[in-house]
């Protein structure tokens, strides 16, 4: 392709966090960067950039996504929760409050991350509810400083299991 | 990133037209396509993204199997009751592979296609033949321990192949539906994933513009037990350093039907065709097991960091054949 013939703008719309977002994006912008440096909207945290950390992670549709790896351009028309999106109304969500009661983080980067991935969890029958069950669901997370247990506890709490061996 | 151009396929005529003549590349997931356009390890001028094509449903077939559309999500296929029920081997190593966030996006067609995660073949610079046909590979004096095959692998090329979900469906028997500039067409398979050979970069039998749009499994074999055993060196989230897709059927403790096929350790999704002859007609036993498993590692060529892997393949065969069997003979596991 001519370099100095770049692909032109896609006009796409996103409604993110409830609200209906218009924006031109060329087709390599990724979901992350438009969320983060187009909507201003820089909760969504950038780890790796390729799927292996879930930093990035949103829900698109309910869904729990890697936002790195989804163009913008193809998620036109769909509806995306980002981390500022749990709380309603100034109120932070059951799981958020349990993230605070259980101390569910260090440095806080892979929160965000921990956070949308776990929403999705919540209502999600075909996850069990032990711990190791927990653990596998949220193995595309990773913390680098190791909260898990906490992490762990907080969702347990959240989906209303008392989980098998929490401190 | 690259710049590409970008078109929205409405259905998979569209689709095979937008990619005809363009150094294109369809996009489902994008879990391993937007991986490699960032590393620059794919080059594609254009996205034909082909999300809105409407194959997205599991259907039962006339021959009493499945036939799985191309953008059925990997997390939909694993959960879909038919699957766990008759295909747990399946369900098994879907839910095995990559994350749940991952699984959310990959399709079934995304996963039969997804790229060998060689270092060397993602890292864009090293020799490779894979993605500089004729450069040399870097794998086979280098590093060559967790991606790295023992079965299948040439002078050219060790790459292993990556997916859970093919070792399952060579195991089951499963065949590939394809269309494309010159209309429809099936594929074996078995055939559909190739060889290194002397051309690495052959990787499957697609042709120029050809678009898989579904992946058919063959009937359940009644009264059968199966599983998917996967070692890895974490024990989530990681490629397979070895594992093993069973099947078994049973009449008493006589094995009457068994499919074998292994990840991790082939070049291809591995079926274990010789090793599968000699248990029919054997008994249940751990004996048979170890001597099938014996079998199907017969011809491996171990290298410098991965000779490991043919004694855990080995337990990996043991373990899922006796799992198999368990489960043939309603032992609830
Ligand atoms: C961090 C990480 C960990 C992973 N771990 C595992 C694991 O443990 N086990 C495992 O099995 N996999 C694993 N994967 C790989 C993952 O399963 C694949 O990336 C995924 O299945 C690809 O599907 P997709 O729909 O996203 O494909 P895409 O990325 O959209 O496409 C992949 C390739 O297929 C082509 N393609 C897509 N659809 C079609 C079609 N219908 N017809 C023709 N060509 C098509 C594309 O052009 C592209 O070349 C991992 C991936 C990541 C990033
Ligand atoms: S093993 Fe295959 S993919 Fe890896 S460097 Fe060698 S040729 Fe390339
Ligand atoms: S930033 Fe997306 S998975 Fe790491
Ligand atoms: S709290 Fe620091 S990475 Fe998880």
């Amino acid at each position: 392709m001519d370099s100095n013939n770049a692909p032109t703008d896609v006009a796409i719309s996103l409604r993110v966090n409830g609200t209906l977002r218009k924006l031109d994006v060329p087709p390599n912008v990724v979901l992350l960067d438009a969320l983060r440096e187009r909507i201003g909207l820089t909760g969504t945290k950038k780890g790796c950039d390729h799927g292996q950390c879930g930093a990035c992670t949103v829900l698109i549709n309910g869904q729990a996504v890697n936002s790195c790896l989804a163009l913008a351009v193809v998620h036109d028309g769909d509806d995306i929760t980002t981390v500022e999106g749990l709380a309603r109304d100034g109120e932070l969500s059951p799981l958020q409050q349990a993230f605070l009661d259980h101390d569910a983080y260090q440095c806080g980067y892979c929160t965000p991350g921990q956070l949308t991935s776990a929403t999705e969890l919540l209502n999600n029958d075909s996850v069990g509810s032990s711990d190791a069950d927990v653990a596998e669901a949220m193995s595309g997370n990773i913390c680098r400083c190791g909260a898990y247990k906490n992490i762990r506890a907080a969702i347990q709490q959240a989906r209303g299991n008392p989980g098998l061996n929490q401190s | 990133m690259r710049t590409f151009d970008y078109k929205r396929a409405d259905d998979a005529h569209s689709a095979v037209n937008a990619h005809s003549g363009q150094a294109a590349a369809y996009l489902a997931g994008g879990t391993t396509l937007i991986d490699l356009v960032k590393l620059d390890v794919m080059q594609p001028e254009r996205l034909v993204d082909i999300n809105r094509l409407a194959y997205d449903a599991i259907e039962t077939t006339a021959e009493g199997g499945l036939r799985i559309g191309a953008m059925v999500r990997n997390t939909a296929l694993a959960d879909d009751d038919r699957v766990r029920r008759d295909y747990t081997v399946l369900s098994e190593a879907l839910l095995q592979g990559a994350s749940r966030q991952l699984r959310n996006r990959a399709t079934t067609a995304g996963n039969v296609m997804q790229r060998v995660r060689c270092s060397y073949f993602r890292d864009g610079v090293s020799p490779c033949n894979k993605r500089v046909p004729g450069s040399g590979c870097s794998a086979i004096e280098g590093h060559n321990r967790e991606v790295f095959a023992v079965l299948g692998t040439s002078d050219h090329c060790i790459a292993a192949h990556p997916s859970d979900m093919c070792v399952a469906m060579a195991a089951i028997g499963a065949t590939v539906h394809v269309t494309g500039p010159s209309g429809d067409r099936t594929v074996d398979f078995l055939d559909f994933h190739k060889l290194p050979g002397d051309t690495p970069h052959i990787e499957h039998e697609l042709g120029e513009d050809e678009l898989i749009t579904q992946v058919s499994l063959d009937a359940p074999i009644d009264g059968s037990g199966s599983t998917y055993i996967k070692l890895r060196d974490r024990s989530s989230y990681q490629f397979a350093l070895a594992s093993c897709a069973a099947v078994v059927a049973l009449d008493g403790d006589r094995i009457t039907a068994a499919r074998l096929a292994l990840g991790g350790v082939g070049t291809k999704p591995w079926r274990a065709a010789d090793a599968e002859a000699a248990l029919v007609g054997q008994p249940a036993t751990r004996e048979a097991f170890k001597q099938a498993a014996a079998t199907a590692m017969q011809g491996a060529t171990p290298y410098k960091h991965n000779a490991f892997k043919i004694p855990l393949a080995r337990k990996a065969i043991v373990r899922a054949l006796t799992d198999a069997a368990a489960r043939a003979r309603g032992d609830t596991t």
